[in-house]
C-alpha cells in the first residue's frame, strides 16, 4: 500500500502529457485529420518550453515554467500547421505528411539548440514547474490526500481541466458538432453549409497547440532540458490512449492514467515482490501491447471517425 | 493526371526544393553554405576540396549506410505498390535484427554457408512481424498503420530485452558474431581505407532485381497491385485478396528484416541494446517516396538519403550543424507529400506554353 501511494505523484505526472495531447489528437482526428504528426509537435512543445524557461527563469524567477507553457503552446500550434496546409489545402496523404512533420521536428528543434546553445540539446533549467506541497484541505484527506494531493505537479489538474473543457466543446456547442460531422461525412457537412477547410484547420491548430503544451509539460516536470531523447515516443503513446480511449475525451483520461501508472510499475517494479521479476521492458511495451488488442476488441464497432484519413475533395460524392 | 515524365519530375523538383530550404536555412543562420557542398562532395567521392588525393572510406561508408536504406525503401514500396503504408516496417527491421543476431550468435554453423542462412533468418522474422498487421487488418479490419506504430515500439523493447540477456552480453552490446555468420570483408576492408563495406550489397542487388521482376513482371505481382488498387475489383476477378493482403505485408515484412539483418551482419557485426529506433524503416519511406517506389528510383532514393546521412558528421566538424541534413531530407519527403502543388505549377506552365504556340 505504501508503494502504491508513492506511484500515485509520478503516475499523475507522466499521465499529464499524455492526456494533454491525447486531446489534441481528438479534435485533429474527430474533424477528419489523422495526426501521426503528435510526436513532432510535442517535440517542437518540449523544445520551446525547455528554451523559453531556460532564457526567463533569470528575470521570471518560478513563474517562468508558466510562460513557458503558453509559449510552447503557440510553438505547437504555429508548427502545426504545416501538417495542417498539406493534409487540408494541399491534399497529401495525411500519414506522409504526418512522417515528413515528424522528421523536419527532430531536425528544426535540434538545429536551433546548436543555433542556440552550442550543443545538441538546451542548456537545463533551473526548476521547469515546481511540485504542489501541499494543497490546503484536500491534503488532509486520509490515504488519498496523500496519493494525489501533496507533492503532485499541477500540470495533472490543469489536464483534468482540459479534459472537462474537451468534453464540453466537443459534445456541448455547435462548433463541437461541425466538428465531429466533418470527420464523419464532410460532404453532408458542407451540403448543410458548414465550412470544411475552416472546421479541419481548427482541429489540427487546436492539436498543434495543446500537443505543444503537453511537450512542454514533458521536458519541465519529467526532465531538466530538452535532449532528442525528451518526447521518446509520448506522443504516439498519446495516439495510443487516444485509440484506446475510443476518441472519447474521459476515455483518453482514463487511458492516460493507466500509461502512466503501467509507467511508474516500470520505475517502481524491483520494490514489488513478485513484479520485480518482470524484466523492466514489459511496463514500456504495455501501452502499445493493450492497444492492440483493446483494436481487436474494438473491431467490427464503428468507434473511430468514419472520415478520419481521407482527403476532402468538394467534388467527390 | 499521371504520365511517367511527371512520376520522374516531381521527386526531382522535390530534391531541388528540399536543397534550396537547406541553403535558405544556413544563410539565414549565417552559416557557410558551401561548406554543404563540400562534404556532399566528400562523402560521395572522397575527394577534400583543395587536397590531393581520394580517401575510398568515404564512397565505402556511403555503402555501408546505403545498402540497409535501400531494402528499407524497397520495403516501404513494396507495400505502397500494393496499397499499404507498412510504418511497421521500423519494427520489422528490429526484428530482423534480434532474430539474426541471436540465431548467429547461439547457433554456431562452420561454413561460410552460416550467412546466407542467418540472413534468412532476418527475412523470415521480418516477415512474421509484419504478419501480425496483415492479419489485423484482414480479420479484423485495423490499419496497418495503428498497428505498425505499435508493434514498432513493442518489437524496440521486446528486441532490448533480448539483446541484454544472450550469453555474454553487456548492458549496451552483444558479444560478436562469429565470422562465419557475418558479411564482412577483409578484401573491401583493405581497398576501401577500412571502411565498413561488406558482401550486403550482393543482397540489395538481388532484391533489387527480384522486386521488380516481381512487381512489374509476374502475374503474381499484378494480383498483389490489383488488390491494393480496387480490393472489391479484385475479388470480383478471383484473386484471394486476404491472402493477397497478408502475403504483401509479409514480402514487405522480409525485405526490412533484411535490412535488418545487414546491419547485424554488415555494418556492426554485433547486436546493440537501445531504446531508439535505427531509423531504417521510417528513412525507407522518404526513399521510397522519392524513388516513386520502382525499383531503380529506390536504389537512387536511398543513394541521396544515404549521402545525406553520412554527410552530418563532415558538416559538424565544418561548424555547420548536422541536423541540416535531416531538415533536407524531411523536407524532401515533405514536398513529395505535397506533390498536389508541383503538379499544379507544371500543369499550369505548359497550359501557358500550349497557349502562347497557338
Amino acid at each position: 500500500m505504501n508503494i502504491l501511494i508513492q506511484m500515485m505523484p509520478p503516475t499523475l505526472m507522466t499521465a499529464a502529457p499524455i492526456i494533454i495531447c491525447a486531446l489534441g489528437g481528438l479534435f485533429s482526428e474527430r474533424s477528419g485529420v489523422v495526426n501521426i504528426a503528435l510526436e513532432g509537435i510535442m517535440l517542437v512543445g518540449a523544445f520551446a518550453g525547455a528554451t523559453a524557461c531556460v532564457l526567463l527563469e533569470p528575470s521570471l524567477g518560478s513563474n517562468a515554467g508558466w510562460v513557458s507553457l503558453i509559449i510552447a503552446a503557440v510553438s505547437g500550434g504555429v508548427f502545426s500547421l504545416l501538417l495542417a496546409v498539406s493534409a487540408i489545402n494541399f491534399k497529401a496523404d495525411q500519414t506522409i505528411a504526418g512522417v515528413a512533420v515528424n522528421m523536419l521536428a527532430t531536425g528544426i528543434t535540434l538545429y536551433l539548440c546548436q543555433l542556440i546553445f552550442e550543443q545538441q540539446r538546451t542548456v537545463a533549467f533551473e526548476k521547469g514547474i515546481s511540485k504542489i506541497k501541499e494543497i490546503p484541505l484536500l491534503s488532509k484527506i486520509p490515504i488519498l490526500g496523500e496519493m494525489f494531493f501533496s507533492n503532485v505537479y499541477p500540470t495533472f489538474f490543469l489536464a483534468l481541466l482540459i479534459v472537462f473543457i474537451t468534453y464540453f466543446v466537443v459534445y456541448k456547442t455547435s462548433f463541437g458538432l461541425r466538428l465531429r460531422s466533418c470527420g464523419e461525412n464532410p460532404q453532408a457537412s458542407e451540403s448543410m453549409g458548414v465550412n470544411v477547410y475552416k472546421i479541419r484547420y481548427s482541429g489540427v491548430i487546436i492539436s498543434g497547440v495543446l500537443g505543444g503544451l503537453a511537450g512542454a509539460i514533458l521536458v519541465l516536470t519529467a526532465s531538466t532540458q530538452y535532449t532528442s531523447a525528451s518526447v521518446h515516443g509520448v506522443g504516439f503513446i498519446s495516439l495510443a490512449a487516444l485509440i484506446f480511449g475510443k476518441w472519447n475525451p474521459f476515455g483518453v483520461l482514463g487511458a492516460g492514467l493507466f500509461f502512466g501508472f503501467s509507467n511508474s510499475l516500470g520505475v517502481y517494479a524491483s520494490m514489488i515482490p513478485i513484479i520485480n521479476l518482470l524484466p523492466s521492458e514489459i511496463f514500456s511495451a504495455i501501452p502499445y501491447l493493450l492497444t492492440l488488442l483493446a483494436l481487436i476488441m474494438f473491431s467490427g464497432k464503428a468507434v473511430g471517425p468514419k472520415a478520419a484519413g481521407e482527403i476532402y475533395d468538394k467534388g467527390k460524392r | 493526371m499521371y504520365n511517367k515524365k511527371e512520376k520522374i519530375l516531381v521527386p526531382l523538383i522535390a530534391v531541388v526544393l528540399g536543397v534550396l530550404l537547406g541553403i535558405i536555412i544556413l544563410v539565414v543562420s549565417n552559416r557557410d553554405f558551401m561548406v554543404l557542398f563540400s562534404s556532399l562532395l566528400k562523402g560521395l567521392t572522397g575527394i577534400t576540396l583543395g587536397k590531393a588525393g581520394i580517401n575510398l572510406r568515404y564512397p565505402g561508408e556511403l555503402m555501408v549506410t546505403t545498402m540497409p536504406l535501400i531494402l528499407g525503401g524497397l520495403s516501404i514500396g513494396f507495400a505502397y505498390r500494393c496499397g499499404m503504408f507498412n510504418i511497421g516496417s521500423e519494427g520489422q527491421v528490429i526484428m530482423g535484427s534480434l532474430a539474426a543476431c541471436c540465431f548467429g550468435i547461439l547457433v554456431p554453423i562452420p561454413t561460410r554457408f552460416a550467412a546466407v542462412v542467418v540472413l534468412l533468418v532476418g527475412a523470415l522474422a521480418g516477415a512474421l512481424w509484419a504478419f501480425i498487421p496483415g492479419i489485423l487488418k484482414t480479420k479484423f479490419n485495423i490499419s496497418e498503420v495503428v498497428s505498425g506504430i505499435m508493434l514498432n515500439y513493442s518489437g524496440m523493447f521486446i528486441a532490448s530485452y533480448f539483446y541484454k540477456i544472450l550469453p555474454g552480453s553487456t548492458t549496451t552490446r552483444t558479444v560478436d558474431l562469429p565470422v562465419n555468420a557475418t558479411l564482412k570483408s577483409d578484401f573491401f576492408y583493405n581497398i576501401t581505407n577500412y571502411s565498413r563495406l561488406n558482401w550486403g550489397f550482393l543482397v540489395v542487388i538481388v532484391c533489387v532485381i527480384l522486386y521488380w521482376f516481381i512487381i512489374e513482371k509476374t502475374t503474381f505481382g499484378y494480383k498483389l497491385r490489383a488488390t491494393g488498387f480496387n480490393k472489391f475489383g479484385a475479388k470480383f476477378a478471383g484473386i484471394k485478396t486476404d491472402r493477397a493482403t497478408i502475403l504483401s505485408l509479409m514480402i514487405s515484412g522480409a525485405l526490412a528484416g533484411l535490412a535488418g539483418a545487414l546491419l547485424i551482419q554488415g555494418t556492426f557485426g554485433y547486436g546493440r541494446v537501445s531504446l531508439a529506433f535505427d531509423n531504417v524503416g521510417f528513412d525507407g519511406i522518404a526513399v521510397a517516396l522519392v524513388g516513386g517506389c520502382n525499383a531503380i528510383g529506390v536504389v537512387l532514393g536511398g543513394f541521396l538519403f544515404g549521402l545525406l546521412k553520412i554527410t552530418q558528421p563532415l558538416l559538424q566538424t565544418s561548424g555547420v550543424p548536422r541536423e541540416i541534413g535531416d531538415i533536407i531530407s524531411a523536407a524532401i519527403v515533405y514536398f513529395v507529400a505535397i506533390q498536389y502543388v508541383i503538379l499544379y505549377f507544371i500543369h499550369k506552365k505548359r497550359k501557358t506554353k500550349g497557349e502562347s504556340k497557338e
